[in-house]
């Protein structure tokens, strides 16, 4: 096995100059920014801890303009990161201080509905929530969700398999696409997956979609649009114990019934989204289910009872099912508006992203509210309780000296302690560059050096996004020697598997 | 319950030391599918036993070698299933078979592929390393998506060990309904009820009759069928089966001579021209069809309306069977080969003929 060093990529000398006269032969000069006041607004993503202006910033509208960008930076090996809203959260889109940051934001066309096969074939700066107003008039909708879905292009949930509220029931990305096109470094445009189900050959689809524009730059999608449910459902549960909301879930699957949303909050989450919204929670609530199920009326009336009956058992102190639309949405505003009604309660905050085996959510919770009286920083938690997606937030004040890199480390112990428990370190909001450590505990080394044969099949000068989703094994002693010292190894007690 | 993983990573380092060609089996009942390879046998039958099913969790996990009728009987025990139905061919069929081979059931249009339901694995890559990507939870984005990148590879990127699959509840209430009708209105209806808000899950169109199930609460298919129309049948259950196993009439009458293909097409796709008797399955979106028209002819019959087509039974198995890469595809197939596989020992010439 070879060790191999920090990619070289990040770090090279690039003529800025040169580029940018190389750049405006190719694209019109309101294309190309290169002012430092222009850059400026591009130094970060949705994850602001980190911030780094690009050298350049090119802004194409053809997928001629962007072969030529990609060819013209493969041969001078200039570094290339995509970025599509900018709204990730793991620094996926974080510029380099020596490389050129591709802005597909401009490829906002969609480019064709089609109600009889069911598709949308769209452009990969089209904003997520786009696609299901250009398929509603057909009575179709695109089904994965993120919280971000008015500002988040499809180019970027393609390369983050984003996921959304509904997806126990209807999948993340990775299931509900078809088709991409898409160039790699060298300006070749591959075309993966097809208009026809389970293309022939490798599952080039699956292995692309997660793949945070290390492999390729996406210019076009066909997503599969799903018939909107005849009728939508809520009921909002509490309980005076976490324990038993967590039973209640297991309740709700052992029952039969895959609900389209079951989200839980914690009593944090619960008086701070109470405060901001005014949605009606409980606030003396240790835990809330929302529990959304769709379907045909039918199906949903006697589903609701059989929850209903669950949530009984499982004890919980009170139960409402929305009356009407309005409530509905009230009740969903709430979870919606978690994460900036945590906004108002602390000058930042951070937001993890970790996934679970569910059961071992009660466990999970109570060691996060030791690690946060550890650290002296208060801890919210959100959780997509159906399928195990927990999205812990840090409340912090950057202005406090020390108190980003004591977020960063409670963070890092976080994600730790979900692959301890058999989970992972992230399940919706990629790896990017926020959580390249812990790919270090998650995976061994010779899983990350397939990672990289990966990689190295697509771009073997590792020109795309260098340095981000899959750290070197160099990077990873750099992280193991820096634990020691820190004086803990993750979670040393727990049965690992 | 034996766990031969050890044994199968030092039988593939060996290999790959020597530079042997492994055929990886395991409960031979798939031989048929694919090209012909030879190979030193890689027998995965000894590996199995399910390692981990927690039904609330909606997640089981087994060794490859499981067979896939054990894994089925563990999950009906606790009315769960696995909801891309895969088809069997035969009472030895094992997990590390229809998850390399990647076929999916009746249920695939309406609830998905193998692929959408595998949510991880542990592998031996071509260097008899043992690997594990992905997990036992249902959301995971932490690297490339590998254990996808596995199903339907044929074994030819890695061998199997375990893989853990999302299951999901078996449906309270199942019921299939017929009428006859010409292809072209089967086909329409099919494209317009699945864009509506109804519980379908499998539709095929067979000797001019066009069946439908319909899976949900017991009220849910009862307005439904309300709403579609057509003849309950009572054998729901084997006929779909016999869809998936290819026992249904269709595939064993006057079949033994002729090359059965699959043909899978966009949705709505009208019928296809080249002559012979056909079935359409997953709502027209796979289509099997017994003819003596040439492979050249069906691949652009097919490829017109950007499908692709693979010659499924019978036919010269020392040419290519799957679809034809384009040029683009077949150099990235070949380096992730090789990503996988240095020395290309791995069910070498199974999947395409070059590698
Ligand atoms: C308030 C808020 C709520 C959120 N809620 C959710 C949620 O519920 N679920 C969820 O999954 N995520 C959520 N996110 C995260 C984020 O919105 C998603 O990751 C989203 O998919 C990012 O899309 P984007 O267009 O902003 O991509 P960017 O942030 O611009 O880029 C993300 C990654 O994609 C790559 N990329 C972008 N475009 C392309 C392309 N065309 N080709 C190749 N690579 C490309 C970039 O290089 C980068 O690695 C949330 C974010 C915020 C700020």
């Amino acid at each position: 096995m070879s060790m191999r060093a920090a990619s070289p990529n990040a770090i090279r000398r690039i003529d800025k100059d040169e580029l940018v006269s190389a750049f405006l032969r190719l694209l019109p000069p309101a294309a190309v920014l290169h002012e430092a006041e222009d850059l400026r607004p591009y130094e970060s993503d949705g994850l602001t801890a980190y911030r780094q202006v690009p050298l350049i910033v090119v802004l194409p509208d053809t997928l001629e303009q962007v072969r030529k960008i990609l060819q013209l930076c493969h041969e001078r090996q200039a570094p290339v990161v995509a970025r599509g809203a900018g709204t990730g959260l793991s620094g996926g889109a974080l510029p380099l201080a020596n490389g050129v940051l591709l802005v597909m934001a401009r490829f906002n066309r969609i480019l064709d509905v089609d109600p009889l096969r069911r598709t949308a074939t769209v452009q990969p700066g089209v904003r997520n929530l786009a696609i299901s107003q250009a398929a509603a008039p057909f009575g179709l909708y695109y089904a994965p969700d993120p919280s971000s879905q008015i500002a988040c292009t499809i180019g970027g949930n393609v390369a983050e398999n984003s996921g959304g509220v509904h997806c126990l029931k209807y999948g993340l990305t990775v299931h509900n696409i078809l088709e991409i096109k898409a160039f790699t470094i060298d300006g070749e445009l591959l075309t993966i997956g097809g208009q026809a189900l389970d293309a022939a050959g490798y599952d080039l689809l699956a292995l692309f979609t997660g793949s945070e524009g290390m492999l390729a730059v996406t210019v076009e999608i066909t997503v599969k649009l799903l018939p909107k449910p005849a009728c939508v459902q809520v009921v909002l549960a509490a309980f005076d114990e976490v324990e038993k909301a967590g039973g209640a879930v297991a309740g709700i699957i052992a029952e039969g019934i895959i609900p389209a949303g079951l989200e839980m909050m914690d009593a944090p989450a619960i008086r701070a989204a109470e405060q901001f919204v005014h949605c009606g929670y409980p606030l003396d609530a240790q835990a809330i289910l929302l529990c959304e199920l769709d379907g045909t009326v039918e199906e949903v009336e006697e589903q609701i009872a059989q929850v209903q009956a669950v949530l009984d058992r499982c004890g919980a102190t009170g139960i409402r099912i929305a009356r009407d639309e309005e409530q509905r949405l009230q009740f969903w505003k709430g979870r919606k508006g978690a994460f900036p009604a945590m906004g108002r309660l602390a000058p930042d905050y951070y937001c993890m992203d970790g996934a679970i085996p569910r059961k071992r959510l009660p466990e999970v919770l109570r060691r996060i509210s030791a690690l946060s009286a550890e650290y002296g920083l208060p801890v919210a938690n959100v959780f997509h309780a159906g399928d195990g997606n927990l999205h812990p937030l840090i409340l912090f004040d950057a202005n406090q000296p020390g108190e980003l890199q004591r977020t960063e480390e409670l963070g890092g112990r976080i994600l730790e302690l979900c692959v301890a428990v058999g989970g992972t370190i992230t399940g919706e909001h990629g790896v990017g560059i926020e959580k390249i450590a812990q790919m270090c505990v998650q995976f061994q080394p010779a899983e990350l050096e397939q990672f990289f044969a990966v990689k190295r099949v697509f771009d073997p000068l590792e020109l795309l996004n260098p340095g981000k989703a899959v750290p070197t094994l160099h990077r990873c002693a750099e992280f193991g020697a820096m634990h020691v010292h820190h004086g803990h190894t993750p979670f040393p007690d727990l049965e690992r598997f | 319950m034996d766990d031969l993983g050890e044994a199968l990573r030092a039988q593939v380092e060996e290999a790959a030391a020597r530079r042997t060609p492994l055929a990886i089996v395991g409960g031979a009942s798939k031989g048929f599918f694919g090209r012909q390879a030879e190979g030193a046998l890689l027998r995965l039958d000894g590996h199995r036993g399910v390692i981990d099913y927690e039904p609330t969790e909606l997640v089981i996990t087994a060794r490859s070698g499981t067979p896939l009728a054990e894994i089925e009987a563990v999950l009906a025990e606790q009315r769960q299933m696995l909801a891309f139905e895969p088809p069997h061919f035969g009472m030895t069929a094992t997990l590390g078979g229809a998850i390399a081979c990647g076929l999916s059931g009746p249920r695939r249009p309406y609830a998905g592929a193998a692929r959408d339901f595998v949510l991880g694995a542990r592998i031996v890559n071509g260097q008899g390393e043992i690997l594990r990507f992905g997990g036992q939870v249902m959301k995971n984005v932490a690297g490339y998506d590998v254990s996808r990148l596995m199903v339907g590879a044929l074994g030819t990127l890695g061998v199997l060990l375990e893989v853990s699959l999302k299951v999901l509840p078996q449906p309270v209430a199942e019921m299939t309904l017929s009428r006859q009708c010409a292809p072209e209105q089967a086909l329409d209806w099919l494209a317009r009820w699945a864009g509506q808000p109804l519980p379908l899950s499998a539709s095929c169109f067979v000797d001019d009759r066009l069946y439908v199930r319909l899976s949900g609460t017991a009220t849910g298919v009862e307005a439904a069928q309300r709403a579609i129309g057509g003849d309950r049948i009572e054998a729901g259950g084997s006929f779909w089966r016999s869809i998936a196993e290819h026992t249904h009439p269709f595939f064993t009458t006057d079949a033994t001579d002729r090359i059965l293909w699959r043909l899978a097409v966009p949705a709505a796709t009208p019928p296809l021209s080249p002559p012979g008797r056909w079935l359409l399955d997953w709502g027209g979106a796979q289509r099997w069809l017994y003819t003596e028209a040439s492979s050249a002819s069906i691949r652009e019959a097919v490829e017109q309306v950007g499908g692709h087509a693979q010659q499924f039974r019978g036919g010269d198995r020392r040419a290519e069977v799957f679809h034809p890469l384009s040029a683009p595809l077949a150099s990235v197939h070949r380096k992730l080969k090789a990503a996988f596989d240095p020395q290309g020992i791995l069910n070498p010439g199974r999947l395409y003929r070059d590698w």
